[in-house]
């Protein structure tokens, strides 16, 4: 039963990466390319915490930490990037 | 009581997944790129920690790492795309047409 809920989650989260995926691709501006990327790097780590669940290891747990950690900084230098203040 | 948690835990993922599914959706369908921004920021930040309470239902010694994830999703989150909204406000990325009110160009006394 757990299974069946464990893999519908990560069916639905596929999904959802696939969705940004086509933002990500047919963007018109480079703002909306960035808000797929933000997105994208969510459902990533959505992803890997599912990983450790189908795969009952916690050592995943610790790259999940530190892509959360790290992220952010890629979007943010490219919307200071953007806007011509550094 | 086992098979409650898991169960609890479970359906605690589904929940979570359909938020991230909705928000992706949003993405694709929103009309404008500040309605996108607000649909891919609030609806993954919901469906991630409750994707994190459900692991931490189905693992309860995973408990202080997916804590520790959790809170710093809720720190950088909310500070990248309010940096992206400010970034493109200040560009002056046109907005769509049912827009009506614009209250950071009232208080920067720009043009309404």
């Amino acid at each position: 039963m757990v299974d069946i809920l464990i893999t519908l989650a990560a069916i639905l989260t596929g999904i959802a990466f696939l969705l940004a995926l086509v933002r990500f691709i047919k963007g018109p501006s480079t703002f909306d390319r960035v808000i797929a990327f933000d997105v994208l790097t969510v459902v990533s780590i959505t992803f890997i915490v599912l990983s450790a669940l189908i795969e009952e290891r916690g050592i995943y747990l610790d790259v999940a930490l530190v892509y959360a950690l790290l992220s952010f900084l890629g979007v943010i230098a490219i919307a200071r990037y953007l806007e011509g203040r550094f | 009581m086992e098979s409650l948690l898991d169960l609890l835990g479970g359906l605690l993922l589904v929940a979570g997944a359909c938020f991230l599914f909705f928000g992706g959706l949003g993405v694709v369908r929103m009309p404008d790129l500040f309605n996108r921004i607000q649909a891919g920021a609030k609806t993954t930040t919901l469906g991630t920690l409750l994707i994190l309470a459900g692991t931490a239902f189905l693992h309860p010694e995973w408990g202080l790492k997916l804590l520790l994830i959790g809170l710093f999703l809720l720190f950088t989150n909310p500070l990248s795309s309010q940096v992206l909204a400010r970034a493109a406000h200040r560009v002056g990325v046109e907005k769509t047409s049912k827009t009506t009110i614009d209250m950071l160009a009232k208080d920067l006394g720009d043009k309404p």
